[in-house]
């Protein structure tokens, strides 16, 4: 077998150890045929609902500025390409890295000089899922920088210790035991690439944060607030874990 | 920094969570229950979906916590006799042809509160042989009714996708008003599963 | 107004039989729930949803609150002629939603 198998025959094998060596998968390979069918559908993805809105907001006028997102940022289809694919990101001003929604509200408060808007209230959802949906297909890229690598530290130390009346790490579900099934569900590996998403559980959409204090709450552990340091270094570290992975916001998942 | 992911440990669906890996600080060691699913942990009335309304369940939440559950949603408990009732008011005393009725929906759900269903009628759906009406039910949600749908000839097919909420493992009916007069029905068993951690 | 997906070929052919997928935000409130203070929160569902085809109703579904939030409604109809199909959504304690659409037949 020499000549063109030859080669095409190394190709393959060197493939396939690549793929041994990653075996990350995403919310999706673990969902059900149904509940993928719902999150390809465009026409019936209920998160779409959401990014329906956001277009809408993304040209509304606000604030004393009177400036809407287009005003600055043009056609969303081509500046936020990628965007939401690499948050959270450092922000030098605050020498600390901020999330998506709180970027947006930075943007609102700043440059619209508008009311910052609630954490999961639907306007916020919106134009996160909005956002987020320009990055649908592109790879995780949070930077790799050396002023992220504290928050990052905290992130994976949140990640691993012990929390709530359960004493569980979301490390122990996540790492260890995916692929099981904690009371007939199976477990997911834990990666953002679908946020902000329809869970099937809120019957809405929501937040990465949202869903993070769903899982507190299941340890029986006090949720960090909304927006909280915490909060953000643990979504930079999942972020930096899922690397590489396609964003495919907004998700379904039960 | 990404991290390599173990292989899973034990056979699937042993759901035990607390070894290897991370140090043992005394009686942390859990074992979940794997999921006999048709007959899931008695939880606390469920703040969404219909409600909790199995007759052992609810015995054992009121025997084991008293008063405070004494307050729970308006009747929310339909048996199967609820559902019998409704389908005689539907078809009297006609008889349930069942045939030519298909459902399509997953046989066991992650979520009860967005489960896919699709109901279609075998049918020519002429003027003279059509299907006029599907009356979807169920059998353990709060009240039986699910759709009413109606259609007649210019549908062309005779079907209605969406999606329901069931509150248990239960059976889903479809029964179709041809234009005849005549009954047919339908029926498909579903398995639902809970959400693990939810905002309860 | 309520946010609204409707999805189906805008051109077909006389005598083609079309699907229709319509998708509304709503929380469709079963009434069975409690909230933190354990009263039950009212019932507010969308109970009904038609489509019309240049003025005839071609489909009807009464809903009831066993469907799921954000109901998803999909169907079939012959494509007859060209014209306007309008979905009507009427709810228990909101305002009708009323969308329109063109079609196109060859």
């Amino acid at each position: 077998m020499n000549g063109l198998l030859g080669p095409l025959l190394a190709l393959a094998g060197a493939a396939a150890l690549a793929a041994a060596a990653d075996d990350r998968r995403s919310g999706y390979d673990f969902a059900s045929p149904e509940i993928r069918a719902m999150q390809d559908d465009d026409t019936a993805n209920p998160g779409n609902l959401w990014v329906l809105q956001g277009e809408t907001l993304w040209d509304k006028r606000a604030g004393a500025a009177d400036r809407s997102c287009a005003d600055c940022h043009g056609d969303a289809r081509v500046s936020m390409k990628g965007v939401a694919a690499r948050y959270p990101a450092f922000d030098a001003a605050l020498a600390r890295p901020l999330d998506l929604e709180q970027r947006i509200n930075q943007c609102r408060t700043e440059h619209q000089r508008a009311e910052p808007l609630a954490w999961e209230s639907e306007d916020l959802l919106a134009v996160t899922a909005f956002v987020a949906r320009q990055s649908r297909g592109l790879p995780i890229t949070v930077s790799s920088s050396p002023e992220l690598r504290p928050f990052l530290a905290s992130g994976r130390e949140l990640f691993e210790q012990r929390e709530g009346q359960l004493n569980l790490a979301c490390s122990q579900c996540h790492d260890d035991n995916w692929g099981k099934r904690l009371a007939g569900n199976l477990i997911p590996q834990g990666h953002p690439t679908g946020y902000p998403l329809y869970r099937l559980e809120w019957q809405g959409l929501g937040s990465l944060q949202r869903r993070l204090r769903n899982c507190m709450t299941g340890v029986r552990a006090e949720p960090f607030d909304y927006g909280a340091p915490q909060a953000v270094a643990l979504e930079l570290y999942l972020m930096e874990r899922a690397r590489g992975m396609p964003m495919d916001a907004p998700a379904v998942r039960p | 920094m990404s991290r390599q992911f173990s292989a899973p440990r034990g056979g699937e669906g042993r759901g035990e969570v607390g070894g290897g890996g991370v140090s043992n600080r005394g009686a942390t060691h859990l074992t979940l229950p794997v999921t006999d699913v048709t007959d899931p942990l008695p939880l606390l009335p469920q703040a969404d979906g219909e409600g909790s309304s199995s007759p052992t369940r609810r015995r054992v939440l009121l025997t084991a916590a008293g008063a405070g559950l004494a307050s729970l949603a308006p009747a929310a408990e339909a048996t199967e006799a609820a559902m019998t009732e409704a389908i005689r008011q539907l078809i009297g005393e006609a008889p349930l042809e069942p045939r030519k009725v298909k459902l399509e929906l997953p046989s066991i759900v992650e979520n009860g509160n967005t489960v896919p269903l699709t109901v279609s009628v075998e049918s020519p759906m002429t003027q003279a042989d059509h299907v006029e009406s599907i009356h979807i039910f169920n059998q353990k949600n709060p009240q039986p009714f699910v759709a009413a749908v109606h259609l007649g000839p210019r549908a062309g097919k005779a079907y209605v996708a969406t999606r329901i909420r069931l509150a248990d493992s239960q059976r889903i009916v479809a029964i179709a008003r041809l234009s005849d007069g005549s009954f047919c029905s339908g029926s498909a068993d579903v398995i639902v599963t809970l959400a693990a951690c939810t905002e309860q | 107004m309520a946010r609204v997906l409707i999805n189906f070929p805008q051109r077909a052919k006389r005598g083609d039989i079309i699907e229709i997928k319509t998708l509304i935000q709503h929380p469709m409130e079963t009434g069975y729930r409690l909230d933190n203070k354990g009263a039950a929160i009212p019932r507010d569902i969308i109970n009904c949803f038609t489509c019309t085809y240049n003025g005839e109703e071609v489909f009807r579904a009464e809903l009831f609150p066993a469907i799921s939030a954000n109901p998803f409604i999909a169907f079939s109809t012959v494509a007859t002629q060209s014209g306007e199909l309008v979905f009507s959504w009427s709810a228990d304690r909101s305002q009708t939603q009323t969308e329109t659409r063109q079609i196109n037949v060859e």
